[in-house]
């Protein structure tokens, strides 16, 4: 017999939509000039307008942010600034479930995962670096290290409001001030972001937020006053980016795009690593710029491990990413949908094979079944560029040195997975790869605590833990730099 | 009618490159002057192309998992036994350095002494990096979490003309495992190409540290853009000329710093990458 699950929908009513909204400039919101709308993925139902932020906007964010560090948030000793951070984690926790449905809304993510996962870690990301901002003398960056100034932070659409607290958290822990840009198509948990900073009475233009497109992102990296760039999203603006402020004194992180092998050993615990492998891949509906999207698995397990992986993918619940149950939710937009189309129509084209679970997919809305493509090869585009979807390219093995060469064999360098029994060879893998992030018998894991970044052109620097301090502070070859 | 004795004919020395632990002439076949304060000739070293840089990256290149796989304490040794070979030519280095860099031999007594210290002191860092860089992470989960740094791979060297920068720049970029194509402006031809003697004599693996004399301005911005280069130390370069190369460097995302005088492990570390390994606990 089949088991039906019936529906079991998260209530949105916890949630209070603005039909317009603003900018969030020196502690109040300020009316834009132009307007776009922004939808939700799974119902293409528009839930509010966003304003474009263009060059004046920008302006006024970072003027407020200098006045901010130099009259108010630079002569805070960091205790006080701490129990600023500590206030808006304690919010956050308060206000965990207005979050989770809000960003469900307007990203198309299941809410298990915005209620168990991306809310809770947002507000840890606060909880953690409030502890360091009275502490950062301790945090081996020499003496006193001190603040940049106005931090310009740009983040993605794939997970809004962690993004947020990866940037913001550390930017105000180490005493800088934040001009900072959600993503075009998932500003609302930002704005809901400005409300806590106001409950929070953080003082007026510490945190500022500009809402709008790339042109607005590339206002905030050229704007003279932003002494630090921040930036999370693909590798190409990443370059670009990189180009802009070549010829400045701008200091920048980038955390970029990724290729990740998950590497599957001959010993691996079967069960396990199926269920591991799915996470990597389908989790977040792929986007996800650390997603294990290479499955590289030995030969002599190849067969049982997609076997076994084709019966577990037939058991994911594709749908309403408010329902409960649901585990893969919309895709982020119409035109990251068409691009993860256009990869996968490539990897047929190139001959690779690819299988999908049969999916009742809703004609509204932005849908892609969970698919691998097997029989693909290393010269092949899906084994080579990120498609960041829910798609996973399955490439083979047979020695250990092998899957290594195959796993470093991209331009990337974000993270790669390790599945066997054998310690030895799990830390023998472990420093074969050169990857910024290694998860052996795990994927997806997440922690202020464990610094996050890639190798190569995955980026620049690292966030979270005490590496990810360093990215706001100016260390010893800042300070005696000529 | 007296004749005078001819005194000994100088048996001089022909400065050639330092690749993969050899010592050929630019393939270009071009060289430059290199003269005393007096205007006196010194020597010709070569005056190295892009073929030369292309070569020193690849000997570069594969020596590199070699080095990096060596023990920390190893790399420190052999770190360490450059300056013991250093010390035994110091006054080799002080007379290069005096006629080179038009400097008084006192003067020059005095960098070399230091630029000697410097070896030793990035010598000692090989196995303590870690202690000081690396992390176990307190992650909220069944997991055993921990950060550890690994060089970058392949870094350029722009040098300044000073002996001390030079081994400033050359000893961060290597001690943690890195393999380096170092590009030496001016009159330091002269004592960079002797300090490869040095190198040939120190137990380093053939390709870790690769000598291009020449050009900075010609050969700087081909390093930038080489796309097999992971690092470049471009102190030794003019400030208003940073824009420029970090633009090109800018298509691999390779990580580009200057630094300050002064010896600082900030140095090493700006050229190392840090990973993070998680591990699932369980039974």
């Amino acid at each position: 017999m089949t088991f039906e699950y019936a529906p079991a929908p998260e209530s949105r009513s916890i949630v209070s939509i603005k039909p317009k909204y603003g900018h969030f400039i020196n502690g109040s919101f300020v009316a834009g000039k132009k307007h776009f709308p922004t939808i939700n993925p799974a119902t293409e139902e528009i839930l509010s307008h966003i304003a474009l932020g263009g060059v004046s906007d920008v302006d006024k964010a970072v003027m407020a942010a200098q006045k901010a560090y130099t009259k108010t948030w630079s002569k805070l000793s960091g205790k006080e600034r701490g129990k600023y951070l500590y206030r808006i984690a304690r919010i956050l926790q308060e206000r965990a479930r207005e979050f989770a449905v809000l960003e469900t809304l307007d990203n198309g993510k299941p809410i298990r995962e915005t209620r168990d996962i991306d809310i809770p870690l947002v507000a840890a990301h606060f909880f953690y670096h409030a502890g360091w901002a009275d502490k950062l003398d301790y945090a081996g960056l020499g003496h006193s290290p001190k603040a940049y100034g106005v931090a310009g932070q740009i983040i993605p659409w794939n997970f809004p409001l962690l993004m947020l607290a990866w940037k913001v958290a550390p930017a105000l822990a180490t005493g800088n001030t934040v001009v900072l840009k959600p993503a075009e198509t998932t500003s609302l948990t930002a704005l809901l972001f400005a409300e806590v900073c106001q409950q929070a009475e953080l003082p007026d233009g510490v945190v500022n937020i500009v809402t709008g497109d790339g042109s607005t992102g590339a206002a905030i990296v050229n704007h003279p006053g932003v002494h630090k760039i921040a930036f999370t999203g693909s590798t190409d603006v990443g370059k670009k980016i990189a180009r802009a402020i070549a010829s400045t004194d701008k200091k920048a992180t980038l955390e970029l795009g990724g290729k990740g092998a998950n590497i599957v050993f001959d010993d691996a615990p079967i069960d396990e690593t199926v269920e591991g492998i799915v996470n990597g891949i389908f989790f977040n509906q792929g986007h996800v710029c650390c997603a294990g999207s290479r499955l590289i698995v030995q030969e002599s397990v190849a067969e049982e491990i997609i076997e076994k992986l084709k019966v577990r993918m037939a058991k994911i619940r594709v749908g309403d990413p408010l329902d409960k149950n649901t585990d893969l939710g919309a895709i982020n937009s119409k035109e990251q949908l068409v691009k993860i189309k256009e990869l996968s129509a490539i990897g047929d084209a190139e001959g690779a094979e690819r299988w999908s679970p049969q999916c009742n997919l809703s004609n509204k809305g932005f849908w892609f079944a969970p698919t691998i493509f097997t029989g693909v090869t290393q010269a092949h585009r899906i084994a080579q560029e990120e498609i960041f979807g829910p798609v996973l390219s399955v490439l083979t093995f047979r020695t250990p040195q092998e899957a290594m060469d195959k796993a470093n064999n991209t331009p990337f360098g974000l993270s790669a997975g390790i599945w066997s029994e054998k310690g030895s060879r799990i830390f023998w893998a472990s420093q074969h790869l050169k990857a910024g992030v290694i998860w052996a018998n795990t994927f997806n894991k997440f922690d202020p605590a464990s610094p996050f970044g890639g190798y190569k052109e995955s980026g620049w620097g690292r966030e979270g833990g005490r590496h990810g301090l360093a990215a706001y502070l100016k260390t010893g070859k800042e300070t005696g730099a000529k | 009618m007296a004749t005078k004795k001819p005194s000994r004919i100088d048996v001089k020395k022909t400065y050639k490159l330092y690749i993969n632990g050899a010592f050929p002439r630019s393939e270009s076949g071009r060289v430059f002057e290199v003269t005393a304060k007096n205007g006196n000739f010194v020597a010709n070293p070569a005056l190295a192309s892009r073929k030369d840089l292309r070569d020193a990256v690849t000997a570069a290149r594969a020596a590199q998992s070699g080095w990096a796989k060596a023990t920390a304490y190893n790399r420190g040794q052999i770190l360490y036994r450059i300056a013991e070979m250093l010390e035994g030519r110091s006054e080799q280095f002080e007379s290069e350095i005096a006629l080179t860099s038009h400097t008084t031999p006192a003067k020059a007594k005095a960098l070399v002494s230091e630029a000697i210290d410097r070896w030793v002191w990035y010598a000692g860092w090989s196995d303590k990096l870690q202690a000081v860089s690396g992390a176990t992470n307190p992650v909220s989960g069944p997991f055993f979490n921990f950060s550890i740094s690994e060089p970058q791979g392949v870094v350029a060297v722009a040098s300044s003309e000073s002996f001390i920068e030079f081994s400033d720049a050359v000893a961060a970029a290597v001690v943690s495992g890195n393999t380096a194509v170092v590009l030496v402006p001016g009159g330091l031809a002269v004592p960079a190409m002797s300090f490869a003697e040095v190198l040939a004599t120190s137990d380093l693996p053939a390709g870790v540290i690769n000598i291009l004399t020449g050009s900075l301005d010609e050969l700087a911005p081909w390093a930038a853009s080489h796309m097999d280069i992971d690092g470049f130390d471009i102190t030794g370069i003019q400030k208003k000329k940073h824009g420029a190369l970090k633009e090109a460097g800018a298509e691999n995302l390779k990580r580009i710093h200057s630094f300050g005088s002064g010896k600082t492990p900030t140095r090493i570390l700006a050229f190392m990458e840090s990973k993070t390994v998680w591990h699932s606990v369980g039974i």
